[in-house]
Order: structure tokens, then sequence, then C-alpha cells
């Protein structure tokens, strides 16, 4: 187990594995809003075919990392690399070439269309050429026989999303993304608003994909039993910095609740210490 | 209960409605003469009506459409005097409504004016253009003659053609085309179609662009069609008819629903009502208090149906 509060920005890279598998790597990542520094200085590593999750507490930054490695916000500075390839995305559309989808927190889906529609957005099936003519039955089709594969189960593929349920919803997000066949998923909190039955689906989903494709993941969550059930690594986020990176095999819930006391501990002796210089 | 699902479905009652009093009430309503005239009425509410429903869907709203219309046949007279062919004087005045649709979507989207005081500023200014280029003295609107003249809105139904024509296509542009469901993301949930990488403001600028082509294309064809430029006609007036149709047709003005069919119905509707009232001899003034009552009548009905089938859908 490393922990990296006595230096922050300096996770070792790969500590115990070999550099040429890292298929995203980050550095030094900051972003502000105003007065708010959301972000000061992520670094983060994610090797191929792991599952790495995300902890912190509400307002640490862990949706403003993901959007910025998605490409949807920019950062101030720092850099992404992806396979040791330094990226720079200016749009979704750059991260999702690079192989990088999301599910976003707010699930980004729009309410007044259907349940196909929404997991094609932005990448409607279209025949005659430059047209943009939508193949309707083809998108309604695929749709159905995915969801049927993953065994998503919603009333009806032409309904309107806005009439699902809010687990649903999270599903047809959730089933978007895994849809694509990325390299790099980014989960932010996709089992928020589920039940256990629809939360356990999810899970083998994420298991599967990681499991039999290979595909590597960062996954945000706030709920350590599903956090230890789905992970290889573990980073948390404190006041938008990694202050622990463990091995899930290396660490407990105790453990963790442990090093992030500490870490508040040593924030506010730091605190204090500014307040007396 | 399909049916009173639709959004279309209040429209198409009233309008039967007030087409079976009409027909009823009066002798001369299924004439031909009267059928055309009720297309060449209901031409711009149409054409103007369909390209509001991008807008409304979008959550946004062009008010100096109506103001465009009456602005491109001028640009055509002001090139034709100055010996341009008509028929280039007709495609350089189109290429300017783009120039204007560009303006009110890059000022509403980029500099985060909403549009409703956007184009409200881009019909005033367009009015004040009008009178200053015009000397605020009325002109024959060139183009009248031949085919071309038949063609472009002086045959009996070629303006009710035209609308027909541009109705369809902004239908499909909205319900059948990838464009399409981008502008119903967009005014739906903005952030979503952020998220999922859709350019957002390009696709609101683009529907600015639409409807003043589209606008500006009724105007000329209205113009020629009655053969004379009025300068001191109010924008406003020829615009807000257009969006009466649209609404009372289904299309929400809170964004991310609209219907081009129900609009196009909407504006059936509004012909149908002003005719009627004419045949039958009936005062003008009391067509706007008709129009008032439907108004909040459809709006009202449009709003329960639209509970009633949540409820009965899930
Ligand atoms: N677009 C924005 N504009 C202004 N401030 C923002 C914006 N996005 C995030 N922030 C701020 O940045 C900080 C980090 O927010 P972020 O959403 O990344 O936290 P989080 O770790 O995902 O929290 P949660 O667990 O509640 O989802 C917060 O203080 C938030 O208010
Ligand atoms: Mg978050």
């Amino acid at each position: 187990m490393t922990t990296t509060s006595d230096s922050p920005g300096a996770t070792p890279p790969a500590a115990d594995g070999d550099a040429e598998d890292i298929i995203l790597s980050t550095e030094g990542i900051t972003k502000r809003f105003g007065a708010v520094v959301a972000l000061r200085g992520v670094d983060m590593h994610l090797r191929r075919g792991e599952v790495l999750g995300l902890v912190g507490d509400n307002g640490a930054g862990k949706s403003t990392f993901v959007k910025i490695v998605t490409g949807f916000q920019r950062q101030d500075a720092g850099r992404i690399f992806v396979e040791r390839e330094e990226v720079n995305f200016h749009s979704v559309t750059d991260a999702r070439r690079a192989g990088i989808e999301t599910v976003y927190q707010d699930l980004a889906l729009v309410p007044q269309l259907t349940v196909y529609e929404n997991l094609f957005l932005n990448r409607e099936l279209t025949g005659l050429g430059r047209l943009g003519w939508l193949s309707r039955p083809k998108m309604r089709r695929l749709a159905t026989e995915y969801l049927h594969d993953i065994r998503v189960s919603v009333p009806d593929i032409d309904a309107e999303v806005e009439l699902l349920s809010g687990g649903q919803r999270q599903a047809i997000a959730v089933a978007r993304a895994t849809r694509q066949n990325a390299k790099i998923l980014l989960l932010d909190e996709p089992l928020a608003a589920m039940g256990a039955k629809e939360s356990t689906l999810i899970i083998d989903l994420v298991k599967d994909l990681s499991k039999n494709r290979g595909v590597s993941m960062i996954v945000i969550d706030h709920n350590y039993t599903h956090l230890f059930e789905l992970c290889d690594r573990l980073n948390v986020i404190q006041q938008g910095r990694v202050t622990v990176d463990t091995r899930v095999a290396d660490t407990s819930v105790e453990d963790l609740t442990e090093l992030m006391v500490a870490e508040y501990r040593r924030q506010v002796r730091e605190g204090q210490a500014l307040l007396q210089a | 209960m399909r049916l009173v699902q639709r959004r279309e479905a209040t429209v198409v009652i009233v309008t039967i409605g007030v087409v079976i009093y009409f027909a009823i009430r009066t002798s001369t309503f299924y004439s031909v003469a009267n059928l055309i005239t009720m297309a060449q009425y209901t031409s711009s509410i149409a054409i103007i009506g369909s390209g509001e429903v991008l807008l409304l869907v979008l959550a946004e709203i062009d008010l100096s459409a109506g103001q465009m219309y009456l602005t491109a046949p001028w640009i055509v007279y002001l090139l034709w005097a100055d010996g341009v062919p008509i028929g280039w004087a007709i495609v350089v005045s189109l290429a300017c409504s783009v120039v204007v649709g560009l303006i009110n979507g890059f000022v509403t989207v980029w500099l985060g004016v909403p549009s409703l005081i956007v184009t409200l500023g881009t019909n005033y200014a367009l009015f004040g253009l009008v009178l200053v280029e015009s000397n605020a003295i009325q002109q024959n609107m060139p183009g009248t003659t031949g085919e071309f003249g038949i063609l472009f809105g002086v045959g009996s139904w070629s303006v009710g053609l035209w609308a027909l024509g541009i109705g369809v296509v902004i239908w499909v542009l909205l319900k059948q085309t990838r464009f399409g469901t981008h502008v119903t993301a967009t005014g739906g949930n903005t952030l979503a179609a952020a998220e999922a990488g859709i350019p957002v403001r390009r696709v609101k600028v683009w529907c600015f662009m639409i409807i003043a082509v589209a606008a500006g294309m009724s105007g000329i064809l209205d113009s020629i069609r009655i053969a004379s430029l009025n300068p001191g006609n109010s924008g406003l007036d020829i615009v807000l008819p257009g969006i009466v149709a649209a609404v009372i047709g289904g299309t929400a003005l809170t964004g991310g629903r609209g219907t081009v069919l129900g609009t196009l119905i909407g504006a059936i509707f509004l012909g149908v009502l002003e005719d009627g009232f004419n045949l039958i001899g009936v005062s003008a003034n009391w067509f706007f208090l008709v129009e008032g009552v439907v108004i909040l009548l459809a709006m009202a009905v449009n709003t329960q149906l639209g509970s009633l089938a949540a409820r009965t859908r899930r």
C-alpha cells in the first residue's frame, strides 16, 4: 500500500507493475471554477484491464476529473496520456475516438427522446449518404438486442425516457457507454439510484467487461461494498488531490477510513500552522 | 387512447369543428375560389410557424421572422431596381436572410442574450432598414409576370404549395434526420446533449438560419403574389400568428417537444377562422376575440391531455 499524503502530487506510476501496461494516466491536472479550486494537481494512472475505484467526499472533485478526462471540460493545467501518448481533447468526440466512454453522474439522457434514441445519442445510424436520414428500424433492433443481451429490461424501447424510473434511466446510461466497445470506461456513480437487483446486474456487466473483454475502468462510488467487490485498486480524492492509492487486496474499509481521517487531521494541522505563521 | 396521446389531437378537433361550422353557415366555403383564398392566407403562417417549431423545440424563439418576411422582398426590389435580374435578386435576398439568422443565432448563443430580446432587436432594426431604404414609399413588386410569376406566387396554388413543401421539409428535418434528433436533444436537455458531444451552439445557430431563410422566401412569394410592397407593415403582426399556430398545434414553449404537423393544422385553423368570419360577414373585430379565446382553450386542453396521456402510458 502506498499513501501519498506526505508528498501530494507524486503518485509513483506502476509501483508494482510493468510500466508498459498503463493505458491512461494524468499528470498534475488542475481545475478551478472562479474561486473554487476543484482539482489541485491530480496524478493518476490506470492499468490495462484494471478497475480503479475513486472515493471521496461530495465536492472532492471526482466528477470534475472525469469530465476533464472525457474531453467535456478543459483542465487549467496538467497533462493526459492514453497508452503513453499525450492527448489533447477538445471535445467529447475526441475522447471517444481515443476509446474513452463515459457514464456521467447526471446520466446525460434526454427525457423527450425514446430509449433507443438515447442509446444512440450523437451516434445515430443514418442512411441516404450525407442527408442524415435516420435508420430507425435498425437502431430500434440493435438497441433491443443489446439491452436483451445485457439483461436490462425496459418497458418499451419506444418509451420516452421521461417515463422511466431512476434506476432504469441509469441502466440506459450505462448501456449506452458499454455498448461502444470502448478501451476505457469512466463510470461516475453508475449505481447511485439503483435497487439491489439492478445494482447486481450492472456490477455483473462491469465485471464481465473487465474480465472477458479487458476493458479498463474508473468507477466512482460512495458505497464501499460495491467498490470492494468491483475494483482492483482504490484512489481516494480529498480536496482535489489523490491522497491514498492502494490495492483493494491490501486494505479494508477500516484502514481506508483511518487513512482518510488521518489526512483530514493533517489538513487541519496544516491549516492551523498556516494561521499561526 | 392512441389518438388522444397525440399532441396534434386538440388542434385537429377544433379545426374540424370550425370547418363544419362554416361549411353549414355559408354556401361558398367549399368553393375553389375560397379554398385558394384560404391557402394564400395560411401560407405565411404555416411557413413561419414551421420554422418557429424548430426554435420552440430548442426553447428559443424568433420574433424577427415576420420582419424578415417583409424585408426580404424589399431587398429583391432594391437589387432589381439597380438592374440585377430578378432570379439573382432573390438568391441574394435569401443569402441576406441567412446572415440575419446567423446574427440572431450568434448573439443568442455566444453572447448569451435571450433570443426573445435579440430577435425583438433584429425585428426593429430590419423595420428601420426598410423604412430608410424605401423612404417609406410603397413600390410595385417585380417578377410578377410570366411563368416565373406563376411559379413564385401568382399561380392560384403557388404559395399554398410552397408552404406545404417548406412545411414538409422542416417536418422531415425534425423527425427523420440526425440533425432533428440533435435539435430535440439540445432543447430537451442541453447539458446532456453537450455531454454526448452534440455541438449545441452550432445546432441553435443553424435553426435561426433556417427560419430566417424560410420567412424570407415566404415574404418574397407573397409580395410577388400581391405585386406590391408596403414599408409600413409590422413584422410582429406576421410572426405572432405563426407562433400561435405552433403553440395551438401542440408545440411546447418549454423546449424538447414540437410538431410541424400540428403547426400546419394550426395555420389552417387560423386561415379557416379568418376566412369564415369574412364569409359570414361578421366584423373582423370578432376574429381577434375568438382567436384569443381559442388559444386559451386549446392551451388548457393541451395541458390537460398532456398529463392525461402521461398517466395512461404508465
Ligand atoms: N461547472 C462548475 N461550475 C462551478 N463550480 C463547479 C462546477 N463543477 C464543479 N464545481 C465545483 O467543483 C467542486 C468539485 O465538484 P465535483 O462535482 O467534481 O465533486 P464530486 O467529487 O464529483 O462530488 P459528488 O460526490 O457530490 O459527486 C465542487 O466544489 C463544485 O461545486
Ligand atoms: Mg460527482
